[in-house]
């Protein structure tokens, strides 16, 4: 069912002197007019142009919107590199209590105990996971993570009179924003290939590496769901040049205690705290990205962590880090997600987040198993949590590309995985179940993409066919931006 | 490798001595992989599967990661806990909090106790939306997408701005990400001006983000608790990047934006306003001001305390800036039917495009609380979000006259003020604050933990919610307390 009502833009609802929000009338002396308050020419001439809106239509409105999302919670997800598993209800539940939501974030320390001792467990617990020793909860998201380690990693060379590494390498396959993070930290960007099995090209990676490299930036597992089985060689290069290894943490799911980041020689990491432990990701944020580095770089961390202070914690202040990078985000952090991989974590215990990626490297391995007679898979098993597969074959023989796929995909029921992306497989189709997902969705899934495959091409290239809308033109979004609704 | 010469690290990584007893959990211990609530695969399933796949176990699936760095032992982190036993662990640490409603709460300093809705909450917890992900099928996110492009506009309606972006992290990092449109649009390498009544974390983080760029940031004192635009107009050369001031400041005052943004423009550097975005249901608007980017934090819509967050970045401009505009921006266009609809736009803005030449490193919005923002606005509407203000205005200019008549009490700055202002007190302001905590009151923010040269600061924020029964209450409370 297609429910239309209430769907127009929300100002073309608007109708003079419709509300849903009434307040009280003023209780304290409030014979002044305002402009004897506040002086005639701080106040604004008329009041916003907001729409004018009754409750049920509000109502109506947002939830009948909401039935346009395909999300985790009606639908398989099976979108690469976002790790989409099920977001635990009592999560939710347990972050409403008002102990927690309704906690001021300059309260003083002694006010919120509790939070802090949390948010301090949280802290190692992500220690222990990375074996990376101190940990910062403070960056907003991935991208912000990474932003921060360089930071770190910018304060702690300047700091040991090493300047001159202005380098940061990054891998082709890589994630945007480990280039966009290195260029905004102030390094410039060197690209590392790939080679031809999908790992860090070893030779090239030699050949760029020099005393003017800082750090190099490599995601293991890497973006095509394959562990770089040279990491410890390439750790080593790094350190012997005396630089530092950074860790894309992306895709952390694949890896929770069975092998370590800081084992296998990385010096820094990012978290996605709302994937690997499951933050609801709210249609595109909010996030968490908090980062774990090794000890040295402990001095350059951001203040307003917690530490240990008597009985009880208290945030972290200039006074205790001189040499921080300072803060990079206001107050603590993005408590919400990190609360709930908190509750998370306390949930599975060591031996169920051990399962968490046993079961999402199996159902990975499971479904690229149904699909890769039917789609080219390029690199050579066993994946890790996720796989890359490519619609090339089904372009050459049938002119169907990788995103007719998705898009008839999505009148079959499932969220399609993410398309053309890592950039260095053509047609990409990259797919990452989660452990969360059962046997049997996997056979579906598998059935639906097999079955696409031998469809009419016309069919697919013009779905998908149930939708409200389809094929959006995003030329013409792009040529001549509409950005807002205007009367 | 190399030790720390700072002594406090010890005390920020974790004691390395094993926390908690490891039961008989070393691999060769366990038996199968541990189902939960959330792993569905049983043993059968999991037998069936690895036959499938070829291969004689789970465990040769890891086979690619070279022995010697398999972890050898489990994870040290605190055994398994059931639903109930999470929810009494989590009242019990819930109840070592005194929260901001455990008391009157009159904390403010960028987080402000405003009412939210209950259809706020009501809408923020469809998992429709909460449990999808940024909309790169449109198809299967209008949803989203529309939610986005409403809050877009809703945003431009409340500032006055041309046009606003899907959002970012919140107030403070929208101030650095502001600065690096400006850093883009003026080509510009000289100095980026912010006055010291901004909120001081706010300008932390832009140290931090443009330490390593070529721009240098320069703080305009503010000893009497406002920017003085003749201060602006002096220290502006041909090579300034941007001036940025915050209005109302973190003392609570306004400041005299349309002065400042003019000494900004009279030499082409880009004039950022940073906003409160419920003050404007009666105040000027960054437009009325001439900004060129106006920033501000959004958790006065709709967003509760939650210790700090998430909350929600506000970022707008003119029109002619919008190619450089930091994250996502959803555009209207048409379907292959001719249909109306919303896609993600301009994307070759951003970083999965252009790697280290896109104008930001954001990948997300905040998108849930763009959403709650969006009904929080659409719930208060123009009457109600003017009513908000006013009450916000009257109660707080109540609360300052009252508070002022106590002995030794005076509002320790003559400026206007929107719901939030600063008064000097007798003695130790701390000591005081926490004397009023254990009479029921969150009386304010010690002023100088962040201005040392106002130590006698106390910085009071007084919203809609505030009685005047819990303000007569205060006024008690800090009498007695000042003896």
């Amino acid at each position: 069912m297609n429910n239309t009502q209430s769907t127009g833009l929300i100002f073309e609802l608007s109708k003079s002197g419709r509300r849903c929000h009434r307040l009280p009338k003023c209780d304290v002396p409030n014979a002044a007019p305002i402009d004897k308050l506040i002086p005639k020419e701080h106040l604004a001439k008329v009041t916003p142009p907001l729409p004018e809106i009754g409750e049920i239509d509000l109502i109506r409105h947002f939830t009948n919107l909401s039935a346009r999302n395909m999300s985790i919670d009606t639908n398989f997800y099976p979108l690469g590199s976002c790790t989409m598993k099920y977001n635990p209800k009592r999560h939710e539940r347990i972050a409403g209590f008002p102990g927690f939501a309704n906690l001021h974030p300059l309260q003083d320390d002694d006010t919120v105990q509790g939070m802090l001792e949390i948010l301090y467990e949280m802290q190692q617990y992500l220690a222990e996971i990375s074996g990376l020793p101190a940990v910062s909860l403070q960056p907003a998201a991935g991208a912000q993570g990474e932003l921060t380690a360089l930071f770190v990693a910018h304060a702690y060379f300047h700091d040991q009179g090493e300047g001159h590494r202005t380098k940061v390498l990054v891998p082709d396959s890589a994630h945007g924003t480990n280039p966009a993070s290195a260029a905004l930290a102030g390094f410039d960007t060197i690209t590392i290939k790939s080679g031809a099995n999908g790992l860090v090209d070893i030779e090239d990676l030699k050949s760029k590496l020099g005393p003017d490299t800082a750090v190099f930036m490599i995601t293991n597992p890497n973006t095509l769901g394959l562990f770089e089985t040279q990491i410890q060689e390439i750790t080593e290069l790094l350190h012997a040049q005396g630089a530092l290894v950074y860790l894309d943490g992306a895709n952390m799911n694949a890896i929770l205690g069975i092998t370590r980041p800081g084992d296998f020689g990385a010096d820094m990491q990012h978290y996605n705290v709302h994937k690997t432990f499951t933050g609801p990701h709210g249609g595109g944020g909010p996030g968490s990205g908090p980062i774990a580095v090794r000890d040295f770089l402990a001095p350059y961390l951001s203040v307003g962590g917690v530490m240990r202070a008597g009985d009880g914690y208290r945030l972290t202040t200039e006074a205790d880090l001189p040499k921080s990078i300072g803060r990079v985000r206001s107050f603590f952090g993005t408590i919400g997600i990190l609360f709930r991989g908190y509750c998370y974590i306390r949930t599975l215990g060591p031996d169920g987040l051990k399962g968490v990626s046993e079961h999402a490297v199996l159902n990975a391995n499971y479904l690229r198993a149904l699909v890769k007679d039917t789609y080219d898979v390029p690199h050579a098993g066993p994946c890790m949590h996720e796989f890359v597969a490519s619609a090339r074959t089904l372009l050459r023989t049938k002119k169907v590309r990788a995103m007719d796929v998705c898009k008839r995909l999505l009148d079959y029921g499932f969220h399609a995985p993410t398309v053309y992306f890592p950039m260095v497989v053509s047609e990409a189709l990259m797919m990452e179940p989660t452990e969360t997902e059962s046997k049997e969705t996997l056979d579906a899934f598998a059935e639906a993409l097999v079955k696409i495959a031998a469809e009419d091409p016309e069919l697919l290239r013009t779905a998908p066919h149930t939708h409200a809308i389809s094929r959006p033109d995003e030329v013409k979004a792009a040529k001549e931006p509409v950005l807002r609704w205007k009367s | 490798m190399r030790s720390s010469e700072c002594g406090i690290t010890e005390s920020l990584i974790p004691n390395p001595k094993f926390r908690f007893p490891l039961r008989n959990l070393n691999s060769e211990f366990r038996t199968g992989f541990p189902m939960s609530e959330y792993v569905l695969n049983t043993p059968e399933d999991v037998a069936a599967m690895v036959a499938r796949i070829g291969v004689p176990s789970v465990e040769s699936l890891f086979a690619n990661i070279p022995a010697h760095l398999r972890f050898q032992r489990m994870l040290d982190i605190p055994p398994a806990l059931t639903e109930i036993e999470l929810t009494g662990h989590m009242q019990a640490l819930a109840n070592k909090n005194q929260s901001a409603s455990d008391a009157v709460c009159f904390l403010g300093g960028g987080a402000y106790d405003h009412f939210i809705p209950s259809v706020v909450d009501t809408i923020a917890s469809r998992s429709e939306f909460y449990t999808a992900y940024t909309p790169y099928q449109a198809e299967a996110s209008q949803g989203t997408l529309q939610v986005i492009y409403e809050y877009q506009t809703l945003m431009a309606q409340l500032t006055g701005m041309d046009v606003a972006n899907a959002s970012l992290y919140e107030g403070g990092s929208a101030v650095a990400e502001a600065v690096l449109m400006a850093l883009g649009i003026t080509g510009r390498t000289g100095e980026v001006l912010i006055a010291e009544s901004v909120h001081p974390e706010y300008r932390q983080i832009l140290t931090t983000y443009v330490r390593n760029l070529k721009c240098t940031v320069r703080t305009l004192p503010t000893p009497e608790g406002f920017l003085n635009p003749d201060d602006v107009a002096a220290a502006v050369t041909d090579s300034t990047v941007a001036v940025i001031a915050q209005s109302p400041n973190f003392f609570g005052h306004l400041e005299e934006m349309k002065a400042i943004g003019a000494a900004a423009k009279k030499v082409g550097a880009i004039f950022i306003a940073v906003f409160d975005p419920v003050s404007l249901g009666l105040l000027s608007t960054p437009a009325d001001h001439g900004a060129d980017i106006a920033v501000g934090e959004g958790q006065g819509l709709g967003i509760p305390f939650g210790f700090g967050g998430p909350y929600l970045g506000i970022l707008t401009c003119r029109n002619e800036y919008v190619r450089k505009i930091p994250g996502r921006l959803v555009g209207e266009t048409t379907d292959r039917h001719g249909k109306r609809c919303w896609v993600l736009t301009l994307q070759t803005r951003e970083q999965h495009i252009r790697r280290e030449k896109a104008t930001s490193n954001i990948c997300t919005n905040q998108g849930l609380f763009a959403l709650r923002a969006a009904v929080h606005l659409t719930a208060l509407g123009p009457a109600g979000l003017k009513e908000t203000a006013e009450l916000c205005v009257r109660k707080a200019h109540y609360a300052a006259e009252r508070l002022a008549e106590l002995p030794g009490v005076k509002r320790k700055f003559d400026r206007p003020f929107f719901k939030e202002f600063t008064l000097s007190v007798p003695g130790d302001v701390p000591a005081l604050l926490k004397k009023l905590r254990t009479q029921g009151y969150h009386a304010g923010l010690p002023t100088g933990r962040w201005y040392p040269d106002h130590a006698d600061g106390l910085t009071v924020a007084v919203t809609e919610k505030r009685t005047k029964e819990e303000i007569d209450g205060l006024v008690g409370a800090v009498r007695l307390a000042l003896g």
